[in-house]
């Protein structure tokens, strides 16, 4: 079959790539765009890991064929900061070792970056649910949730 | 739709993607055509229609959500929608997939059942509509012809003091999938009484349950200890479960009285202020 | 860096016990660091693994010429590529393997043992085509009948796996094979006159479940060999050493030739110490002679990478009436999977560790069946062991009327006890995590009805061994770090910490890497809670020749005795009446002046730890059943552990953290479940249920420093430990809750609410 062309931007930068109909997004992002901020923990949207906004809505890159994003817009963790300037949310993690070996670093910062866009003051029950779709198996979550919650108040305070 | 007619060899309709995709890399199925019918603009809307509701097959949980008065009118329906997988998930499952993806334990199913929903289905030879609980038959199985697909679901206009619930028993508190899971829709009169109710079971038969016995249990009660009490042998009786990796058979049976209940509880509350 | 001569680099700051930054950290919140899967090189092919859908059957035939005919599959291997190994035990990681089996599980020759064990893989240019290729793969099979649990398994006349395994330990040596590998046992005093000592003498039988140590990132390797053997590997491991000598052995190459580089590792515990895509990739890319790229789907590493055992253990306690322990008996069965080499002997070993008992006597069984092959999983062995034990300790104190946490600090092992398994304790810190616990405002708050507490302590050794690490003055005094153990959890951040305390520099002045096999001398792996015990261990050695190198040279600059300077602060200070004559004079000066001075700065810590002090926990936990559905919610967690010294303590609690995280999901959900036909029927995140966020609560995590008197800061492992007690305390807070104890895990709700249903405590 032959391949797609698609156009599409991401991070703000437009591209254009092929792909075959099968590809998913992550696929295209790793292996043709060379993006490989974005991880594949499970190819069946348990884990995260491959988290990425679509049209400025979360979802998971894994679960997204390549050839459906024409003419869309994607954010991956690769836009998270800005020039020279981590994103609060990166500062944070790194400052309350909200990470220990970091495979599902990326996947929760996109994830808490789009709650903290929705929601500038979540509840740790809030921040726990919205995150339930991101799987960490070194940190016990604890770490990780209270620096959302940290970053959300210092946000806030501007 | 021609596309799909005509296609030879498997063909499936993508709409959000999290079980095709998920079946497609399992090696589970390989389909020679794909259609996405996020490109058909009445599977993306959500409209209001003389007091019912008319929701695209492909709009997604987390629009659902968005949706405020839809969220007010059957928020059963959209409490169910936003239980399928995570939020990234929410970000791309939609009902129309949830149904079409054929399972038992489909969480938006059991709801929009005992909102009385109907799907409006299209294909190579015009629209039709069929009654949800109708749509499915069997684990993968469904009852449309070849080519056709499920563009809307049409939510019937709401009497005053009206509402609906879903729960789902679930291992853990996300991610997982329903080992139970029960809707209930009920109307209630002035005086606090139930006068209509539709009460749906999933994950515990072959196919998502209407179970009009136990609509029939508490038609006519305050949802007191014994319409309680009758409505759980209903929901008990209605089982037909198997023993798999999520549940037992006599869990599943145990689960789904509890839930009827409960579920029904919540509906009731809901209603009575409405 | 900042003007030094005469002054301090750091005016005296310390970094150790400080929570400073990873240096490894930003490029793992940018998406920078590159994970085993990131790696890619020109030209490379993508391989892929046939896997057995059957879990017992006899290999007929394996034709793979339609594979082979595919155009773009660059070469297919079997079993006929691996020569096979003689039958010989080696330490590998935490536990014993036998390269005559390491051959046989990464490619399955005579047999396959497990659904989903290696029989033939292709490289090829794009993954499609591999895909494509792996089925035209034609194997015969005669499928033979399959034994999955541990107790049939030991049944005379099950399926046996191997018609070689005659079963070690046990007099006479048998006549027949069995699935029976070994027979260990530890005995201490007189456990029978024991028993006659007891007024109370409890005794229950236990089951756990399989669990899988469910890192996030799957296995992957990318390999590349040349046309003169020259072979060189990223992967994705707990110990690029180890690989390297697994790779060497099972393809006959020199170890010399073989370079592998350890990726970034997204979690390990235990489950990355052993070769499964690693030999595969290379012995592809020398038949195709390209680079081959191996990354496994969830679904293999479920079905193929190990998960710890399964068991079944029986435990038998006696105690006198005033709570004082007299005798411990046990029987442990411990699946090994496929092949032998459960984690048995540390089962028993772990057992009644933490506590002071004269009369002891575990017995141990390491039993094959069709499964995969178990691999190391955080304290491998000891929770499974420590569960069944602190559950009856449990019961001891119910049926005394005892507080639990006062009978187990009236029993606990402390300096001077002999365990059972042989040593005698130096400086521990069990009773003071039990202090600690005690004094939780968690321990004294009161619960509603439903609601259910639970406390249980737990043991592991720790290890030191072979490390290397190098240090070398930077030209404008910066430091390199060079270690060798992969950084799993915040190694290179401890690691600085201590550099930068040794040398007197800033933190941010010592920039660690992980060398590759070629650039370091040897390590062993990351495992045992090792790397930061052995790590800063030798770091003291590597700065120390820095120290003396750096005072001998100031004794010649300035023409003195080596009793008229010394190193302090980060400088070499001159003492006495010289100090009148010439100034301070700072690493960074010295590495200015290196090339006058005596060449290139650097010092190479090579050592074989010794000394690693145990390290003892205690666990409280809160949860709430709901009795209509048996669900258990965990509401509240506090672990208190002892660290000896916490080189870095966000992530000691880290460890702390993630540990009693990983015991909830081990207690409450996570299991191997096989059907019928021996598949596994849950491999994938979806049903094989390990915790998310919305499941647990804050950990509150208590350090504990009883400092280890043979570790330069004090240090013992951490890691391994708080896997351990959550099992028992969380099901010692199920029968607090329900007033049913609970001896089979995990506790899902199914079995919760049919346990429930028999009392009849179901309805509300």
């Amino acid at each position: 079959m032959a391949k797609h062309h698609i156009e599409a931007t991401v991070n703000g930068d437009a591209v254009e790539f092929l792909c075959e109909t099968e590809e998913t997004l992550l696929d295209v992002l790793r292996d043709t765009l060379n993006m490989t901020g974005s991880k594949e923990g499970c190819s069946s949207g348990d884990c995260g890991a491959c988290s990425v906004m679509l049209d400025g809505r979360l979802v998971c890159s894994c679960l997204v064929l390549g050839c459906e994003v024409s003419g869309r817009s994607i954010e991956t963790i690769e836009g998270l900061a800005k020039g020279e300037s981590l994103h609060p949310l990166q500062r944070r993690f790194l400052e309350a070792a909200a990470l220990q070996c970091g495979i599902c670093t990326p996947g929760f910062l996109v994830a808490s970056k789009a709650l903290l866009e929705k929601n500038a003051n979540p509840s740790e029950h809030e921040v726990r649910f919205w995150l339930a779709g991101n799987l960490c198996r070194c940190t016990g979550y604890d770490k990780i949730v209270t620096a959302v919650m940290d970053t959300a108040a210092a946000m806030r305070k501007g | 739709m021609a596309l799909l007619a005509g296609a030879k060899g498997e063909a499936r309709v993508l709409a959000g993607g999290t079980d095709l995709l998920v079946q497609m890399r399992a090696d589970v199925l390989d389909p020679d055509l794909i259609v996405d019918i996020k490109k058909i603009p009445e599977t993306r809307a959500v409209t209001e229609e003389k007091g019912s509701w008319r929701i695209g097959a492909a709009v997604t949980g987390a629009e659902l959500k968005e949706h405020a008065r839809l969220k007010h009118a059957w928020p059963g329906v959209v409490e169910a929608a936003n239980l399928i997988g995570s939020t990234q998930v929410q970000g791309r499952a939609t009902l129309g997939g949830n149904l079409c993806n054929g399972s038992p334990a489909a969480d938006s199913v059991p709801a929009l059942i005992a909102a009385g929903a109907v799907a409006t289905l299209a294909g190579p030879k015009g629209k039709r509509d069929l009654p949800v609980e109708d749509v499915m038959l069997g684990p993968r199985k469904l009852a449309l012809t070849k080519g056709e697909i499920v563009v809307s679901f049409l939510l019937p206009p709401r009497p005053p003091r009206s509402s609906d619930a879903y729960l789902r028993f679930i291992p853990r508190t996300e991610m997982d999938i329903a080992v139970v899971g029960a809707g209930v829709s009920v109307t209630v009169d002035g005086a606090g009484i139930i006068t209509a109710a539709r009460v749906s079971l999933g994950a515990v038969a072959a196919r998502v349950l209407l179970v009009a016995e136990a609509a029939q249990a508490i038609i006519g009660s305050r949802l007191d200890r014994a319409a309680q009490d009758r409505l759980e042998a209903a929901a008990r009786a209605a089982c037909r479960p198997i023993d798999d990796k999520r549940g037992t058979i006599e869990f599943r049976t145990d689960v789904a009285a509890v839930l009827s209940r409960r579920t029904a509880l919540i509906a009731l509350d809901r209603a009575r202020t409405n | 860096m900042a003007e030094t001569n005469g002054h301090s680099q750091t005016n005296g700051q310390h970094y150790v016990g400080t929570r400073q930054v990873r240096p490894d950290g930003v490029d793992k919140v940018t998406g920078r660091a590159r994970f085993g899967a990131d790696f890619n090189l020109p030209g490379q092919l993508i391989g892929r693994v046939l896997r057995s859908p059957h879990p017992h059957a006899r290999i007929v035939s394996i034709d793979t010429s339609r594979a082979e005919a595919l155009p773009g599959v660059k070469a297919v291997i079997t079993r006929e590529d691996f020569g096979d190994q003689p039958s010989e035990f080696i330490p590998a990681g935490e536990m014993m393997m036998n390269y005559k089996d390491v051959v046989r599980n990464v490619m399955a020759r005579e047999k396959v043992l497990y659904e989903g064990h290696a029989v033939a893989a292709v490289a090829a240019t794009t993954t499609a085509i591999a895909r494509r290729a792996i089925k035209l793969i034609e194997v015969k099979y005669e499928i033979l009948p399959h034994v999955i649990d541990v107790v049939e398994a030991m049944r005379p006349g099950a399926p046996l796996l191997h018609d070689d395994l005659f079963t070690v330990g046990v007099e006479p040596k048998p006549d027949k094979p069995s699935n029976i590998a070994k027979r260990v046992e530890i005995k201490q005093g007189d456990v029978e006159a024991g028993f006659k000592k007891a007024d109370v003498i409890i005794e229950r039988e236990f089951k756990t479940a399989p669990v899988h140590q469910g890192y996030i990132e799957p296995h992957a390797a990318l390999a590349t060999v040349s046309e003169d053997g020259s072979t060189e590997l990223w992967t994705t491991t707990q110990g690029h050493y180890i690989v390297r000598a697994h790779c060497a052995r099972l393809l006959g190459l020199d170890m010399g030739k073989v370079r592998v580089t350890a990726t970034e590792i997204g979690g390990g515990f235990g489950g990355k110490t052993v070769v499964y895509l690693e030999p595969l990739a290379i012995a592809l890319s020398r038949k195709a002679k390209r680079p081959v790229k191996m990354v496994m789907s969830r679904e293999e590493v479920f079905k193929a990478s190990g998960p710890t055992s399964g068991a079944t253990v029986r435990v038998k306690m006696g105690a006198t009436k005033d709570g004082k322990f007299v005798a411990g008996f046990a029987e442990l069965k411990y699946q090994a999977g496929a092949f032998q080499g459960s984690p048995v002997q540390p089962g028993t070993m772990c057992a009644y560790a933490p506590y002071d008992i004269a009369d002891v006597h575990v017995i141990g069984y390491d039993v094959v069946s069709n499964r995969p092959k178990v691999a190391a999983y955080r304290a491998p062995g000891a929770p499974i062991s420590e569960y069944a034990v602190e559950s009856v300790v449990d019961e001891i104190a119910k049926k005394l009327g005892l507080d639990p946490i006062e009978l187990r600090m009236m029993n606990a092992a402390r300096e001077g006890t002999k365990a059972a398994y042989g040593p005698k304790f130096g400086p521990i810190g069990l009773e003071e995590t039990l202090n600690a616990i005690k004094k939780t405002e968690h321990w004294n708050t009161p619960l509603r009805k439903w609601q259910g507490r639970g406390v249980a302590s737990g043991f592991w050794f720790n290890i030191g061994g072979e490390t290397t690490v190098s240090l070398t003055v930077n030209e404008d005094g910066t430091i390199s770090l060079m270690a060798g153990t992969p950084d799993i959890g915040g190694l290179r951040a401890s690691l600085s910490s201590v550099v930068a305390d040794e040398l007197g520099v800033p933190y941010d002045k010592v920039r660690p890497i992980i060398g590759d096999t070629g650039s370091l001398g040897f390590n062993f792996l990351t495992g045992g809670s090792r790397s930061a015990f052995s790590g800063s261990m030798a770091i003291v050695e590597a700065a120390k020749q820095i120290k003396a190198d750096l005072c001998a040279r100031a004794c010649k600059l300035w023409e003195a005795k080596p009793d008229q300077v010394e190193f302090s602060d980060g400088s070499v200070k001159p003492l006495g009446a010289l100090a009148e004559k010439v100034k301070p004079m700072s690493i960074a000066d010295f590495a200015k002046a290196a090339g006058k001075t005596g060449g290139p700065i650097g010092g190479v810590g090579r050592i074989n730890a010794q000394g690693a002090g145990p390290s003892f926990g205690t666990h409280l936990v809160d949860l709430e059943v709901d009795p209509e559905t048996g669900r258990a919610t965990i509401l509240r967690y506090t672990v208190a552990q002892d660290a000896g010294r916490a080189l870095h303590p966000a992530y000691v609690e880290g460890q702390y953290q993630g540990g009693a995280v990983q015991g909830i999901g081990w207690a409450l959900n996570e299991e191997y479940i096989y059907g019928d036909d021996g598949k596994l029927q849950n491999a994938g995140f979806l049903d094989y249920r390990m915790p998310v966020a919305s499941d647990v609560p804050m950990i509150d995590a208590i350090l504990v420093e009883v400092a280890n008197p043979k570790h330069p800061y004090g240090v013992r492992g951490v890691g391994e430990t708080p896997i351990v007690p959550p099992l028992g305390a969380i099901a010692n807070a199920m029968e607090n809750a329900t007033g049913i104890r609970f001896t089979e895990l995990p506790m899902s709700p199914p079995k919760v609410l049919k346990a429930l249903k028999e009392k009849g405590l179901n309805k509300v």
